[in-house]
């Protein structure tokens, strides 16, 4: 049996070991951005005083003349079109209360829900009264985003046979601002396992099926046991994704593979849902060794 | 107790896990998350300690303080348990909701101290039927991340370890009325033994096996758990079943033997860990709340 005990290290900025250049101008809010009246105001701040003011606590963002401030730690904010991963947490009359880490609970409709086996019809009372047959309490699904409410709430749809409830695997919940929006979110990774890169900062890790012919939205519940091999994949893919997030660096495929890979000659898995900050430390190395493109690196606000 | 709500297919997921020892993280039955061990952070207290184990943060404060001894003991000091259960760890702590869990903790702790070899009451003493130390033991939840018991037992063996108690003299007068003096060097104090302080280990039961140091996750997907507190040699103080499952007397067995072995490691780890920072001595950089 392993158990480490050690003194808490403090951690250093990552920024600073690694001598990045490009200063990040952060602000919190309350601090001024410019007193030039000539720019247009973004998301995150606000006029006072002849002078233009953030309400949030991030990075200032200029485009042209437009200036913004995009924060560090938010909720999930929707928008048209994005993935999103969520749990059920109500069951109401015609529609389902999903939770996904933004300020209100999302809302799915019953209209907007495949029904098992992909059918199209109008959506009777029966199915009304069946609706805790198809989703309940707890259960987890994939969706993509249909409208935004006023009030800022999200309608979702599962109106494709790629999105529904989710089988077994592993949820991590990370700040959505680290999720990099990509032309797909769905990632079957060659190191065996798939995994789901929600918008709202829910990373869904499951064993890559393997029947693809039909997918049934997933309301056949698949609970055979997943086999010890993608298991350690998981976990693994698990670990790596905690740790780029402690490192505040941005999550997508290719990033998550690196880690991977980079993980792979290490000890199997380290005790612990944070592996050591060393550990950390050499990863996130050998992954800016490897991406010797910067743009990416330039998109994220290190602190 | 926080919980989380988890499908069906998740918990299935865990449940097949824990009989192949590989957990969610990685982990085997028998292991713990890596623990993060900090004394003396609080500074107007007689002795602190705040232990991270994974997301569950605890925070510990002891003050001595005079007061008179109880009329069965008048020979020894005794401990006052407290535990506050902060709002900011989950939001069912707010208002009186952690009241409940708080008195469930704090009766726990009173139990497992409640035998004569835990801590020497008696250099907690200072004239018999007239004055002994009081410790009042603050436990402070900050956040829940699943093993509270655990933590929570860690915590308050590592600050009862940091505990400085200052030396006092009983003068006597010639008319009989006596006077307690306190030490001009304020370093003059006496310490605590730790030696036979347990700690709680709980062990869940999932499906038809048992682990050690559970997630919130993995908590949502037991029924029935045992505490087992454990001295460092060994030896079982004082054990608990909670949860609304039952537990079988062959599984109750097996898990008091996995907690006595498990619990053995985990003092040592303790004690290597407190000693190193004291031997860093007073120069070393305190991380506390900002690191």
């Amino acid at each position: 049996m392993a158990m480490e005990m050690r003194l808490p290290v403090a951690r250093k900025p990552l920024s600073e070991r690694l001598g990045r250049d490009t200063k990040k101008h952060l602000v919190v809010p309350g601090d001024t951005i410019t007193t030039d009246t000539g720019f247009m105001r973004g998301h995150g701040t606000y006029m006072g005083e002849e002078k233009l003011i953030a309400s949030v606590a991030g990075s200032v963002e200029r485009v042209n003349k437009l200036i913004c401030v995009k924060a560090l730690k938010t909720r999930y904010i929707g928008e048209v079109g994005d993935i999103v991963v969520g749990r059920i947490t109500e069951v109401q009359q015609k529609r389902w209360k999903v939770e996904t880490n933004s300020r209100l609970d999302s809302v799915l409709l019953l209209s907007s829900m495949n029904l098992p086996g992909g059918e199209l019809r109008r959506r009777s009372a029966e199915d009304e009264l069946a609706m805790r047959g198809f989703l309940q309490e707890g259960d987890l699904i994939s969706a993509e985003v249909q409208a935004v409410f006023s009030d800022g709430a999200v309608s979702l749809h599962t109106r494709s046979l790629k999105y529904g409830k989710l089988g077994q695997g592993v949820l991590v919940q990370v700040s959505p601002s680290l999720v990099k929006r990509q032309k797909t979110h769905f990632h079957d990774l060659p190191c065996g396992a798939s995994v789901i890169l929600g918008n709202n900062g829910f990373i869904w890790i499951y064993p890559t099926p393997e029947h693809k012919e039909e997918e049934a939205g997933g309301f056949i519940a698949n609970l055979e046991p997943v086999s010890l091999a993608d298991r350690e994949v998981i976990s693994r893919l698990r670990n790596c994704i905690i740790s780029l997030v402690t490192q505040r660096m941005m999550l997508y495929d290719t990033s998550i593979l690196y880690c991977y890979e980079a993980s792979l000659p290490h000890q199997v898995l380290s005790p612990g849902p944070l592996p050591s900050s060393l550990i950390c430390e050499l990863l996130c190395c050998l992954f800016r060794d490897n991406m010797h493109i910067s743009p990416i690196l330039s998109q994220h606000p290190s602190v | 107790m926080a919980s989380v709500t988890l499908s069906e297919a998740e918990k299935v997921y865990i449940v097949h896990g824990v009989q192949e020892d590989l957990r969610v993280d990685g982990r085997g039955r028998e292991d713990y998350r890596c623990v993060e061990v900090e004394t003396d952070v609080v500074s107007n207290t007689s002795g602190s300690a705040r232990v991270k184990l994974g997301h569950t943060d605890i925070l510990v404060g002891v003050k001595a303080e005079m007061g008179t001894p109880k009329l069965e003991k008048p020979n020894e000091g005794y401990l006052e348990f407290f535990v506050d259960c902060s709002a900011s760890a989950t939001p069912e702590f707010e208002g009186r909701g952690g009241d409940d869990l708080g008195t469930e903790i704090a009766n726990t702790l009173y139990r497992i101290f409640n035998n004569k070899s835990s801590v020497d009451l008696k250099t907690l003493c200072i004239s018999p039927r007239e004055h002994c130390w009081v410790l009042y033991v603050d436990v402070l939840l900050l956040e829940c991340g699943g093993n509270l018991f655990d933590a929570i037992s860690i915590a308050v063996k590592a600050a009862l370890f940091n505990t400085r108690i200052p030396r006092v003299r009983v003068l006597e007068d010639e008319e009989g009325s006596k006077d307690i003096e306190l030490s001009d060097d304020p370093y003059d104090c006496i310490r605590l033994s730790v030696e036979n302080v347990p700690c709680i280990v709980t062990l869940c039961k999932i499906g038809y096996r048992h682990v050690v140091d559970a997630t919130l996750q993995e908590e949502a997907c037991s029924l029935a758990s045992l505490l087992v507190s454990v001295t460092s040699k060994g030896v079982v103080t004082c054990m608990r079943k909670v949860g609304k499952g039952s537990l079988d007397p062959e599984s109750i067995f097996e898990m008091m033997e996995t907690g006595k072995r498990v619990g053995k490691v985990l003092h040592a780890s303790l004690q290597s860990v407190v000693h190193k920072e004291e031997s860093l001595g007073p120069k070393r950089q305190k991380v506390g709340f900002l690191g």
